[in-house]
């Protein structure tokens, strides 16, 4: 019971993040139709940014307080986030809008390189570390455990989500997004500039985006130029599992995947426990007995396979997710 | 009219033009290793490239499927030819038995991978296979406990050269009084194999399956109205292309006599990718051009790029694995945008990657 | 049955949502005939047309083809029994010759495999030849041939339509399934296009004919029907159904007969 609540609660935090990621990838998607490749770049562009802030301040002189240092950074990571995204979507999907598919997915992987790589050239091959800003203190909850930092992640995600839920449903830019959502011809006829609306969606998502990166910097407490790859894919699953195009869908395909993720790596130890089978080699029986009986076929290493089972079985079995309406396919 | 040049006799300038052809391949790893016996391997992975390459065109080129785990298929094969011709397992098959059965294993996970998931769209279809992809270097990683299959992130060392009775492939000897090295015998194993592949491809191009590919790609709700087994024939180019790339992954152990999961991450599907954008998709010219470029590319940036900066800078600031994906996600950007069909596209292709000036209806 | 139909449709219904594109529909098309659809927009013309040829399933009715039902049938295995169709918006294979589009519906007739395309042995060789003739053959009979290989989206208008009919003729149909193929054609294509109809009719092979040219229609189908609303509201010669109050009224609209009936 402990275990699965402790994973529980992991798989929530991670799963808010996910969330964050996943928002980016729904939204650009459920306007343009494009699986916004880079998108996880501009996660691992957020947390590289807002480190190298917050290593410089840390080395100012005057000593300013730690959540000081962190909101500069956060900011500073959002600021070049929506601007990497705006002239992204300017310079390299834009110019394809009406091109044939391949062509923009294509130009997303690209982008995705191009990001990968110039981060390589500038924050280096090695994993940087997270300064101990935040002291995380663990709080008992109902047996298990969960850090404050755990908290704010989990709240500071559901806030944005709220406040992106109001922008979309309440406001003039809201109304216009799903607008031309619905048809791009008809919204452009109704006087909604489309291009400012799927920049916006852009420049959104990237500002999720480096929040989102900041928040898997100090909860891993290490960043790295490679970080977006598969937290990139791992959230498209996410927006992909809740349906994508939905932001709803997001939100729940995201603490979905996050909790199915830690209780999967929780437990397949346990369910592949190969002990208990008939007829073991020798040498697996001893394998056995020198480990009290506890020898899986899949330990927790195969915990990044569960995102791409999921992502598959639910293409295979329920393509347009789990709120998501079907969608015939746009030519 | 015959479309394919059928029953035409030959002109003798055509001839001329084969035979120095076939002169310049031949003599070709002898020049190459004037400058070294490392530029005939790179010629020989130049080949490699060019099997896995136009493999995957028969799926993204011809059917217009876009496959992002493709060098998964690449994974299979070589991890079957390691584990049946190592001391790992202390199997020794010969290479003509492997590289059937690499390719016969690749074209089933093809197919276990493509028919389930054949009906989505697009893209979809790219981010299924890119996990497919990952999936499999996730297993590869890891399958080394508690049962060691594949020896983890260690790899499988000591792997068999190609051999055939006494002779051996990987060993420098003397041929009729001309001194061969190991490369330069697998140089004409692999011209010969990639001779083979490519003329499979044209085959295939201009039959009556290779026009159903073109047909699912241009219109596959036309393609269906006229008979055409879509989903079949989709599996097809995905088995075809598969079983390509089992077979590229079975030479490429055998000349490497080494492989770790290392070496079948996303990057390197999206390296065979970009090969096939960059010559020119459905192109088999443009193809063989796109993976040429691309295996030369960072062997040229290595020589010239570091000394270059040693002597601008004083040391390396960027090292060549960078600028070399750096170039090719710039490539992959620039390509679909200025020359959406290549650099050597076919008419085909040509119009259908087109930016459309009015849209249509 | 008489072994003079060739197709039968019961009661054949459709709902799209909350529109009822076809309500139960019947109607029994005889060997030989050129068989007219007509209807205005919207009325399920194109409808009837997809559901008979597999892209969509009927929700309710069925269709009868050749003495064998013909039922959660996909569309190739449509054409494989023998309905061709053309498309109202052409859908060629636009980045092929005409020559290749053609090519393409001798698929469902010819065998080669993988084995033959990479041996090409004598066999496959033979077929592909006679794929070519037969192809060329059929952009004659239709009157493309001259532009054989040009890309098909290179061709004027009034082509594309008729290397549609070639392609479709090419997959030997019994039943050949016409969306309005006179769309944006001139008089003289409109000719034209007749008389390629009669010839396609006199080879003996029967015509589904979707057309808004009246004209056309009048003149060259043997029976026409007429959808309404998803209904079937008139059957017969051309000369009834011209004459059927209700068609006149479906055609002039509901404001006329509002009209009418203020007058």
């Amino acid at each position: 019971m402990d275990t699965f609540l402790q994973q529980l609660i992991n798989g929530l935090t991670l799963g808010s993040v996910y969330a964050l990621v996943a928002l980016g990838y729904t939204m650009v998607y459920g306007i343009i139709g494009l699986i916004n490749f880079a998108h996880g770049e501009v996660v691992m562009i957020g947390a590289m940014v807002s480190l190298s802030v917050i290593m410089a301040l840390l080395g100012a002189h005057a000593p300013l307080p730690s959540v000081v240092i962190i909101l500069a950074g956060l900011l500073v990571a959002i600021t070049v986030c929506m601007a990497i995204a705006y002239a992204m979507e300017k310079i390299a999907y834009r110019p394809l809008r009406k091109a044939p598919r391949l062509a923009p997915l294509i130009t997303a992987i690209g982008m995705s390189i191009i990001l990968q790589n110039l981060a390589l050239i500038v924050w280096g091959r090695n994993y940087l570390t997270f300064p101990t800003l935040i002291q995380p203190t663990p709080y008992n909850v109902l047996g298990a455990s969960m850090t404050d930092l755990q908290m704010l992640i989990v709240v500071l995600a559901g806030l944005l989500m709220a406040g992106l839920v109001f922008v979309v449903q309440r406001t003039r830019l809201g109304m216009a997004m799903r607008a031309t959502a619905q048809n791009p011809q008809v919204a452009g006829l109704m006087g909604i500039d489309i291009n400012v609306v799927i920049s916006a969606a852009f420049v959104i998502g990237a500002a999720l985006a480096a929040v989102a990166g900041l928040m898997v910097m100090t909860y891993y407490g290490i960043a790295h130029y490679y970080m977006g790859f598969l937290l990139g894919l791992k959230a498209f699953t996410a927006a992909v599992l809740g349906g994508i195009g939905n932001l709803a869908g997001a939100m729940l395909g995201g603490v979905l995947l996050g909790i199915i993720e830690a209780l999967g790596a929780g437990y397949i130890g346990d369910v592949s426990n190969i002990c208990g089978f008939p007829f073991l080699s020798d040498s697996l029986q001893q394998q056995c007995a020198a480990s009290e009986g506890q020898v899986s076929m899949f330990g927790s290493n195969y915990q990044d396979v569960f995102a791409f089972f999921v992502l598959i079985l639910v293409l295979i079995f329920r393509p347009s997710g789990l709120l998501g309406e079907r969608v015939s396919e746009r030519a | 009219m015959t479309a394919h040049g059928r029953g035409k006799s030959v002109p003798p300038k055509v001839w001329a033009g084969v035979v120095l052809v076939a002169l310049a391949l031949a003599l070709l790893p002898f020049v190459a290793a004037l400058a070294g016996q490392a530029w005939v391997r790179i010629l020989n992975f130049a080949m490699i490239y060019i099997m896995l390459a136009l493999g995957l065109n028969i799926v993204v080129g011809f059917a217009g499927l876009l496959d992002l785990g493709y060098i998964a298929f690449y994974a299979v094969g070589a991890y079957m030819y390691a584990l049946l011709a190592s001391p790992h397992f202390g199997i020794h098959l010969p290479f003509w038995v492997i590289l059937p059965l690499g390719a016969g294993l690749a074209c089933i996970f093809g197919i276990l991978l493509g028919a389930p998931t054949l009906k989505l769209r697009g893209d979809y279809l790219a981010i299924v296979t890119l996990g497919f992809g990952e999936i499999i270097r996730i297993f590869l990683n890891n399958l080394n406990t508690p049962v060691n299959v594949t020896n983890g992130p260690q790899g499988v060392n000591l792997i068999d050269p190609f051999h055939v009775a006494g002779f051996s492939f990987a060993r420098a000897q003397s041929i009729l009084g001309v001194p061969f090295s190991g490369p330069q015998k697998y140089y004409y194993v692999l011209l010969l194999l990639t001779i083979g592949v490519i003329v499979i491809n044209i085959r295939l191009q201009n039959s009556r399956l290779g026009r159903a590919w073109e047909a699912i790609r241009e219109d596959e709700v036309a393609a269906k109205a006229m008979g055409i087994n879509t989903r079949n024939v989709k599996l097809l180019a995905f088995a075809m292309g598969a079983s390509f790339g089992g077979i590229a992954g079975g030479i490429f152990s055998a000349t490497q006599e080494f492989v770790s999961p290392e070496s079948f991450g996303l990057f390197e599907s999206i390296i065979v990718l970009a090969m096939v954008v960059l010559g020119g998709m459905g192109n088999i010219p443009g193809v063989i051009l796109g993976a040429i470029l691309l295996t030369l590319l960072p062997e040229v940036l290595r020589s010239t790029m570091e000394p270059l900066q040693n002597a601008l800078f004083g040391r390396v600031l960027l090292d060549a694995e960078t600028v070399r994906l750096l170039v090719f996600g710039i490539a992959l950007v620039a390509i679909m945008l200025y020359r959406p069909a290549g650099l050597w596209p076919s008419a085909v292709r040509k119009r259908e990657l087109e930016v459309p000036k009015v849209v249509a209806e | 049955m008489s072994h003079l139909t060739l197709l039968i449709a019961e009661d054949v219904s459709k709902r799209f949502g909350g529109v009822q594109a076809l309500a139960d529909v019947s109607f029994t098309i005889n060997h030989g005939e050129i068989y007219g659809l007509i209807g205005p927009n919207g009325a399920g013309k194109t409808s009837l047309f997809n559901v008979l040829t597999g892209i969509y399933a009927p929700d309710g009715g069925t269709f009868n083809f050749d003495g064998e039902p013909l039922e959660r049938v996909k569309p190739n295995e449509v054409a494989e029994r023998g309905i061709a169709r053309t498309f109202q918006n052409i859908r060629l294979f636009q980045n092929l010759s005409a020559l290749e589009n053609v090519m393409i519906g001798r698929h469902v007739r010819t065998r080669a495999g993988v084995f033959g395309a990479i041996l090409r042995d004598k066999g496959t060789l033979a077929e592909e030849a006679a794929i070519e003739k037969r192809s060329y053959e059929l952009l004659e009979y239709v009157g493309v041939a001259k532009r054989a290989n040009d890309l098909a989206k290179h061709l004027a208008y009034g082509d594309q339509r008729r290397l549609e009919i070639a392609r479709a003729l090419a997959t030997e149909p019994k039943l050949l399934a016409l969306d309005e193929p006179a769309a944006g054609m001139n008089a003289t294509e409109t000719q034209a296009l007749k008389r390629l109809l009669e010839d396609i009719r006199r080879d003996g092979i029967t015509i589904l004919l979707i057309e808004h040219d009246m004209k056309l229609v009048m003149s060259v189908c043997d029976r026409v029907l007429v959808l309404d609303y998803g209904k079937k509201i008139a059957e017969g010669t051309a000369a009834t159904v011209q004459n059927d109050p209700k068609v006149i009224a479906a055609y002039l609209g509901g404001e006329v007969t509002l009209n009418l009936k203020g007058a």
